[in-house]
């Protein structure tokens, strides 16, 4: 007897994490290859795929890497970066994230794995996190109502001047912003303004009265240079005209300083990021917005508000839906379709974890010590270029001394602002010490040392605020910020509220076109390294070496996958990379003095973002006809872009399509396009069928986004973050964003900053490099037709039972597939929403519902899903479909049933009273599995119209919680 | 569905009661079935001036947004207040308690233009067909 002797690639098997992302096994894949009828993979990709669009070029990536080896690669970039101790402020200031908030929210998959809570009977705990952070913004800011988070503080601003655009009755066109905001917020807001033909108009708000058409302002809350300003006066002037007062404020200063509803503010926005969540050399983080109840309708972003539920206990939804994009398309106030749920959910746990008088002593302590540090550099001889300050001391430093100082700062660590030649700026924060001002005044003492003594400094050190500027109202009053500050609490806390959500920790999310693929957890490591997020967006280009080579290296592996020639970071979304796309081809189109190109095709089955960041961009929204498969009606298409021929900019299309479908036509319209001068712009939400086969740079796009929060494994994080990255072909590259910050970031011609940031969630990319680093080309290859497979799998088991929609040539679905609820619900009364809480009893997360079509469910399973679990979703659709059969045959009640009835909690079956016809088995353990892992939903079916009718938005008073 | 016959009613889902020369308008009973649950609707102010086909408010149920088109042109003399704290009433009454506007009519013969209840029975059916 002899065995053959493996080789030692077989025993280093360094594909090994290919086969713990793509769960199901080689066997696996030959066995479900045979329920469709194929041989081999290879044979499904030429049978699903048209091919005309299939890649001749390879993956040029490196091989797949065993998971140290991948961590040990990123760890060299990661060590050519320098964590020196910002103190540049500007929106971002380093913080403490307390380690049970770091280990059990952050690094928790149970937290970061959830999708967006449009299923509010599984997502009740997040979203009673995300009601306590409106909260907590509605207190510190003093405002009636806040959302549930927004992209960036810049963006952030953007938005609230198209709000208060909507919403002032001022019909003028000019914006006012003080040249003291942050100077990335005035170009985010600058860019957005544009090709909205708003002109800002950016001055001294001590100068004098506004002109007449300013419809809003802009006020930075304390000043960028730290200097807190009074802006009472201004707010009543601006009011006297009908201009609307934004002000952009500093979340940790607001425990110390009169909040904005105070002195006439009509929305308040910020950076959150200082609670609690890592620099993340940008992001992410979550911004906030906060404003008067009657602009609750213009709010962009998601809000979480009360509603009550099947048996009128509480119960927590989205609230006010129809604002969004997904359903007011081109008419929406924003195109904002994500939020930045998981780092809301840390910031609102940084205040349940340390409570108002946790935060008022941090903002406390950091006010004393930039009280002291001011009072230690006066008594050297400084002079302060501001007498009032919350954090940030702006000290002159004579003739050109500011390069001098920030040097000899960098010699000790430390990086400072430069706010012109002879100033320099130094922002404190929650992690300064006595250590941190001793050093500093030896930087700027001349000789090094500093004849000064802290102790003697800081007894004596003044409040800095200006008194009619403090504070005097309380703030996190409620229950849920004072109670749970022992850690065994905080804890229990955090668990309670995990498990009353569905997360892939406990089964698969088959949601259309979300791609809720794994997140394994060494993608996740490098993330909290302090090498990646410990950094300042704005610390220096040579402290960053690491991080600006680590994406390069990324931006060459996504220009690999999608045939690209160049990436732009920044966009931090889906909608933000659509918007970045469409400006940079208004910038080509401007650049061949072209600029009266306005119209933008967009098909009629395009999610709603589409026509959304259209209008955004300034362009005029044309609608193309598609056929009953939601494919591109050729013949309409052809037909509008010889209409508007001299003023077509743009098509945008999603491929595969909305339906899932690979167009055949797709080469063909993209020709149709450049032919009448426009260039096409692909939504990649669906990339997860075509990386590795197929290259969008190839077979006509001209840029397309990425969703890296989808096919790259960046988590959902229950709502955000997201990174949408774009690529361009080579002759849109001279356009991509560059950034007024940080030097070479984008080309000198590019379109100017879409983010706060320079490289959008720069924090999290880590996660996509280690996916890609791990798979390798040939992963990745498997891991699309595995995709592929899995979708057709699901669809050819649940074939004889539910009508799959919208196959292509041969027969195939693409990675998703759609099943028709529509005529179940003429026989039977059922409709896919009950099929959706229903499916909440076997513990699973509902299919897309009615997207792209009404009354349909599209499912999306990934190739990270084994057999086994396909099956269990399987066996629950088919289960269910023999009730739906039953109800249409009249052996079940139509009204009483378990579809109509579901979810069922545990109270329901606790009850003593069962007065239902079926059993209590049936409802909540429908098959034999389900026991063994019961998901309990902590309420019964939410009342949606009861909620937006009677909108509370912020945490109940305590008695309501028993 | 109901169709009350001695009203008006115009392509875009709206009705028309004649009461002299003003006219009280509301969202047909197909119109608020399509739409779901009424949760708010946006009406103009007293004195507004509306245009027949163009739009003169916005209704919003949970799931979808619905311009509002005036079937005749005019100045809005009342607003049904009523609807700011019961827009439930557009599905319960969409013809009685839930009407939306009364316009004084600028010029009457666009009545001409609108369908009776027979030819926007048949209308409705032909677009759900």
């Amino acid at each position: 007897m002899s065995e053959s002797r493996l080789s030692l690639e077989n025993l280093e098997n360094r594909g090994e994490f290919i086969h713990r992302h793509i769960a199901p096994s080689d066997a696996d894949i030959e066995s479900m290859l045979g329920v469709i009828g194929l041989d081999s993979l290879d044979d499904l990709v030429e049978k699903a795929i048209p091919s005309s669009i299939i890649s001749d070029t390879k993956l040029n990536l490196a091989a797949p890497r065993a998971e140290q080896q991948a961590l040990a690669d990123l760890g060299s970039f990661a060590a050519r970066n320098q964590v020196f101790k910002s103190m540049l402020g500007m929106g971002y200031s380093d913080c403490h994230t307390p380690t049970v908030i770091l280990r059990n929210i952050l690094e928790n998959p149970g937290w970061y794995t959830a999708y967006t809570p449009y299923q509010p009977e599984i997502s009740q705990g997040r979203m009673e996190a995300l009601l306590n952070f409106q909260t907590m913004i509605m207190d510190l800011t003093g405002m009636e109502i806040a959302n549930a988070s927004l992209l960036d503080e810049g963006t952030a601003a953007a938005e609230a001047m198209t709000m208060v655009m909507n919403a002032s009755r001022n019909k003028g066109r000019k914006f006012f912003i003080s040249k003291d905001c942050h100077p990335q917020t005035i170009e985010v807001v600058r860019t957005r303004a544009e090709p909205q033909d708003i002109e800002v108009v950016v001055g001294d708000h001590r100068d004098g009265a506004l002109d007449e058409d300013v419809f809003g302002v802009l006020l930075q809350y304390p000043a960028t240079g730290g200097e807190i300003f009074d802006y009472a006066d201004f707010a009543a002037k601006a009011h006297e005209t009908d201009a609307l007062v934004v002000v952009a404020a500093d979340i940790l200063a607001l425990a110390l300083l009169k909040p904005p509803g105070e002195f006439g503010a009509d929305v308040v926005v910020g950076n959150s990021q200082r609670f609690g969540v890592p620099l993340g050399f940008g992001g992410p983080h979550a911004a906030y917005l906060a404003t008067r109840e009657q602009y609750k309708r213009a709010m962009p972003g998601r809000i979480v508000g009360v509603s009550i539920d099947a048996d009128e206990n509480p119960a927590l939804r989205l609230s006010l839906q129809t604002r969004e994009q997904h359903i007011r398309r081109e008419r929406a106030t924003s195109n904002i379709c994500t939020a930045q749920v998981l780092l809301a959910v840390i910031a609102s746990m940084y205040g349940v974890y340390h409570g108002p008088t946790g935060v008022g002593r941090i903002a406390r302590r950091t006010h004393r010590l930039s009280g002291a540090l001011a009072d230690g550099l006066e008594r050297m001889g400084f002079s302060l270029a501001a007498d009032s300050f919350f954090d940030t001391v702006a000290v002159r430093v004579g003739e050109g001394g500011a390069a001098r100082i920030v040097e000899k700062a960098a010699q000790r660590r430390m990086n400072l602002r430069v706010l012109d030649d002879d100033t320099i700026g130094i922002a404190l924060d929650e992690t300064t010490g006595r250590e941190e001002v001793e050093v500093l005044w030896e930087v700027f003492a001349e000789d090094g040392s500093a004849p000064i003594s802290f102790d003697e400094v800081e007894a004596e050190a003044a409040v800095r605020i200006p008194e009619s500027l403090r504070r005097t109202s309380p703030y996190m009053t409620h229950p849920v910020f004072n109670s749970y500050h022992a850690e065994h609490e905080m804890l229990r806390y955090i668990y309670r509220l995990q498990e009353k959500d569905i997360a892939l920790t406990r089964s698969m999310i088959p949601l259309g076109s979300c791609t809720m693929k794994l997140n394994a957890t060494t993608e996740m490591i490098p993330v909290t390294w302090e090498e990646f997020g410990g950094i300042h967006p704005f610390a220096p280009e040579e402290q960053v070496r690491g991080y600006r080579d680590f994406i390069a290296d990324l931006e060459f592996m996504l220009a690999e996958c999608t045939g690209f020639d160049s990436i732009s970071m920044q966009p931090n979304s889906g909608a933000q990379g659509e918007y970045a796309g469409l400006l940079v081809i208004r910038k080509y189109h401007e650049s061949k003095n072209e600029d009266y190109r306005n119209i933008c095709l967009i098909p009629s089955s395009a999610h709603g973002t589409n026509p959304a960041t259209a209008v955004m961009a300034g362009f005029e929204v044309v609608v193309v006809g598609c056929d009953s498969d939601g494919n591109v009606d050729i013949a309409d298409l052809r037909e509008k872009a010889g209409k508007f021929s001299e003023k077509l900019a743009a098509l945008m299309i999603t491929y595969p399509s909305t339906h899932g479908v690979f167009e055949e036509g797709i080469v063909e319209i993209c020709d149709i396009i450049h032919r009448n001068g426009g260039q096409v712009y692909m939504d990649g939400a669906n990339l997860n069928a075509l990386v590795g086969i197929c290259k969008p740079g190839e077979f006509g796009p001209d840029v397309s986004h990425m969703n890296l929060h989808k096919t790259f494994c960046i988590p959902h994080g229950g709502g955000g973050p997201g990174m949408g990255p774009i690529g361009v072909v080579k002759h849109l590259s001279p356009y991509l964003p560059k950034h007024s910050v940080v030097a070479g970031v984008g080309p000198e011609t590019g379109v100017d900053a879409i983010s706060a940031a320079p490289w959008g969630s720069a924090g999290i990319l880590p996660i996509s490099w280690m996916y890609i680093a791990m798979m390798g080309g040939v992963g990745l290859i498997k891991a699309t037709q595995v995709a592929i497979l899995n979708a057709n799998y699901v669809a050819r088991r649940l074939e004889p039972h539910y009508e799959v929609l919208y196959k292509g040539a041969n027969g195939m679905v693409a990675h998703e597939c759609i099943i028709d609820i529509r005529p179940l619900q003429e026989a039977s009364g059922v409709t896919n929403e009950d099929i959706a809480k229903r499916l909440m009893d076997y513990g699973f997360h509902a299919p897309t519902m009615s997207f792209p079509v009404a009354g349909t469910l599209m499912i999306e399973p990934t190739e990270s899903e084994s057999r086994e679990e396909l099956d269990r979703f399987c066996d629950a659709m088919i289960d269910i479909r023999r009730d739906i059969q039953e109800i249409a045959d009249g052996l079940m009640s139509a009204e009483d049933n378990a579809l109509k009835n579901a979810p069922h909690t545990a109270s329901d079956i606790a009850a003593d009273e069962w007065t239902h016809p079926y059993s209590r088995e049936k409802a909540v353990f429908p098959l034999p599995w389900v026991r063994a892992a019961k998901y309990w939903p902590p309420v019964k079916r939410v009342n949606n119209p009861y909620g937006d009718r009677n909108l509370v938005c912020s945490c109940l008073p305590v008695e309501n919680y028993a | 569905m109901e169709l009350p016959s001695g009203l008006k009613y115009s392509r875009e889902h709206e009705w028309v009661r004649v009461e002299g020369n003003i006219a009280v308008i509301g969202i047909t009973d197909f119109a608020q079935s399509e739409l779901g649950d009424v949760v708010y609707v946006e009406l103009p102010e007293v004195g507004t001036e509306v245009e027949a086909n163009n739009t003169f408010g916005v209704v919003e149920s949970v799931k979808a947004v619905s311009d509002l088109f005036a079937p005749v042109s005019g100045v809005v003399v009342e607003a049904n207040t009523t609807l700011e704290d019961q827009p439930e009433l557009v599905n319960s009454e969409p013809y009685e308690d839930g009407w939306m506007i009364r316009v004084e009519m600028k010029d009457d013969s666009e009545l001409s233009d609108l369908l009776e209840a027979d030819s926007y029975r048949a209308y409705t059916e032909e677009e759900s067909g």
